[in-house]
């Protein structure tokens, strides 16, 4: 079965990238020039003057349990993962002391979960329309301009078009918020509002650089698919134009861009991170700058363990909707 | 064919667009530095907030640096930092690509699935955890380092896809049969086909490089005693050149920036098109 081995591959790549992944975490601070428990214990003690020992003691536990460092190497990784895969805890966050580090990130993660997705969804589509008609007539004048504005937009990093973007529009006219606030009454229409309101200018920062792509890499797709045999003998029973775009074109020019989209994910990732820190945006960004800012080691290990198996988890499921345009892996 | 040509139509004047952005950018960068009269990094060397003038080109900034100079400066590190990291990317992606296609087998499974895991993990939050288990601040060194280890696997992949079709054709059996050496075949026959690539991929690598930096650099994470594009952006930032209308001491580099991008990006996808267009005429 195609299929099947198609799935278990992708599973097993999966995996590994995990494995890859926190095996880079776990090294990581063993590079580091300062012994991360003792400075962060020393950071800790000095804040808050009132410690005994015993509390002491639990946190460098606690804290030689998030660096992995109690026991022998194989030990240490042993624990490192089990925290990580199985037990699915990074401790009490040291800053925000004691809330537990998972349920930081399990407030964050649905707001860079939402901007991401609005956001690569809106590209996607304006992106892939666009190109498309670009690449069906590439002689136009619309066409060409299209694709001019995709080039100059495209190489310009997120943080950039951020900026601009915040300068423009909320501090010379100011219609939209220059940091975050979100109000109103869970699940109410203000709130919803609200949402929109404050996401917009992060969102079409993420749209602006990333639908240039879509729209370069689904041009040159059409107009290569434009020279097919199967697209001129569409074109010489009579189809109209609409329906060769539609049913010719536009599957075949979209399989190569879910590929694209896999391997962009983790770009649009980062440029979301940078974003959401500029437009103090409460997603999981923001929280892995102000574990930096605030030098709150079980947040930030947490965090980046687990935008790394977001990123993953969100790249294996982009790779499994391939099967579902393309009948050849169905049923080859 | 006449349509054929018409998709290559655009390809020089791309490129020649993009090589012109980039002489300029790399003037500023790599000749200019040369002929600084002091150290641009000194605070208080000049008078702060100067208004361009013709002793300061492009102003001062609140800290008493000469912008022009200062730019200078961070343009020429952004690219010995990209072109460095480009370099070390393309070799390791290149020989290993080769191995993994041409030689095949186990070695090849192992390579692929590694560079396959590399791709999937996102660059930046590791930067992140570097520069703050660094103590804030990541050094230009390091983070070469760490761009390194995460941008190679991109040519890598696309190198050892071409390889493996190679193995099959033709002229490499010939190749092999008349008694040509592995490591020969490789390079005389086999590296001219993955050349034109590689070159459109080192550039966009240079690209993604001064990126990432310059986004570190950005929210203040990246080397403080090194001026880059994006720690000069950082500083501006840091005492609201934008409130303040000091807008040359932003706009400068963000100018150079989307400059050099774009030039990059023009260059880069010229290339690909024009080795594209050579392997399908072969």
């Amino acid at each position: 079965m195609a299929l099947a081995s198609f799935i278990l591959q992708r599973l097993l790549v999966y995996v590994l990238v995990l494995v890859v992944g926190m095996t880079i975490l776990f090294f990581v601070p063993r590079f580091a020039p300062t012994d991360p428990v003792d400075a962060m214990l020393a950071k800790v003690t000095s804040q808050s003057g009132y410690m005994d020992a015993s509390q002491v003691d639990s946190l460098r536990q606690s804290l030689s349990d998030t660096f992995g460092l109690s026991g022998t190497l194989m030990e240490q990784y042993g624990a490192f993962l089990r925290r990580i895969f199985v037990e699915f805890d990074f401790g009490p966050s040291l800053s925000m002391y004691p809330t537990p580090v998972m349920e930081l990130i399990g407030n964050a993660l649905p707001w860079t979960f939402g901007l991401l997705l609005s956001a690569t969804v809106i590209a996607w589509v304006i992106g892939n329309f666009v190109g498309l008609l670009a690449g069906w007539k590439p002689e136009s004048n619309a066409g060409r301009v299209m694709e001019g504005l995709a080039i100059c937009l495209y190489p310009i990093p997120y943080y950039i078009i951020a900026l601009i973007l915040s300068v423009l529009f909320s501090y010379v006219w100011p219609i939209f918020p220059l940091a975050t606030t979100i109000r109103g009454a869970p699940w109410s229409w203000d709130l919803v509002q609200s949402i929109v309101w404050n996401s917009f200018l992060p969102a079409m920062s993420i749209v602006i650089t990333t639908f240039g792509w879509w729209i370069i890499s689904v041009k040159a797709q059409t107009q290569s698919l434009k020279e097919e045999e199967f697209i001129r003998y569409a074109r010489l029973k009579g189809l109209s134009d609409a329906r060769l775009l539609g049913r010719y074109v536009l599957p075949n020019a979209l399989l190569p861009q879910i590929t694209f989209l896999a391997l962009q994910i983790g770009l649009m990732f980062n440029g979301s991170l940078i974003t959401e820190i500029i437009f103090d945006y409460p997603g999981l960004g923001l929280l892995i700058y102000t574990a930096v800012l605030q030098g709150d080691y079980n947040l930030l290990m947490g965090t980046i363990s687990l935008s790394i198996v977001a990123v993953a988890t969100a790249t294996m499921i982009i790779d499994f909707l391939y099967p579902l345009v393309d009948p050849r892996i169905r049923h080859g | 064919m006449a349509d054929k040509r018409a998709i290559f139509k655009d390809v020089p004047g791309r490129m020649y667009i993009g090589l012109t952005l980039l002489l300029i950018v790399g003037t500023i960068g790599l000749v200019l530095p040369w002929f600084t009269p002091t150290d641009p990094l000194e605070w208080y060397a000049s008078p702060r907030n100067q208004t361009p003038s013709l002793d300061h080109l492009l102003g001062t900034t609140s800290l008493g640096q000469d912008i022009f100079w200062l730019l200078t400066w961070a343009v020429r590190n952004s690219l010995i930092l990209g072109v460095t990291v480009a370099f070390f990317s393309t070799l390791i992606g290149v020989f290993l690509g080769l191995m993994a296609g041409y030689v095949g087998g186990p070695l090849d499974r192992t390579l692929s699935f590694l560079m396959d895991a590399l791709i999937c993990i996102p660059t930046l939050p590791i930067l992140i955890l570097l520069a703050a288990l660094f103590g804030g601040q990541l050094s230009l060194w390091a983070a070469g380092i760490a761009l390194v280890i995460f941008n190679w696997p991109f040519p890598g992949r696309q190198v050892r896809a071409v390889a493996l079709s190679m193995r099959e054709r033709e002229f490499v059996n010939v190749a092999w049969f008349s008694g040509e050496g592995q490591s020969r075949i490789l390079v005389r026959h086999i590296f001219p086909y993955i050349a034109g690539w590689s070159a459109a991929n080192f550039v966009n690598t240079v690209l993604v490089a001064v990126a990432t930096e310059s986004a570190l650099a950005v929210i203040g994470l990246s080397s403080a005693t090194q001026a880059t594009v994006g720690t000069m952006i950082y500083w501006a930032l840091e005492y609201q050149a934008l409130l303040g209308e000091r807008y040359v001491w932003i706009g400068a580099p963000v100018i150079a920036i989307v400059a050099l991008f774009i030039g990059l990006f023009l260059l880069s996808s010229g290339l690909a098109m024009r080795s594209a267009d050579r392997r399908m005429s072969i």
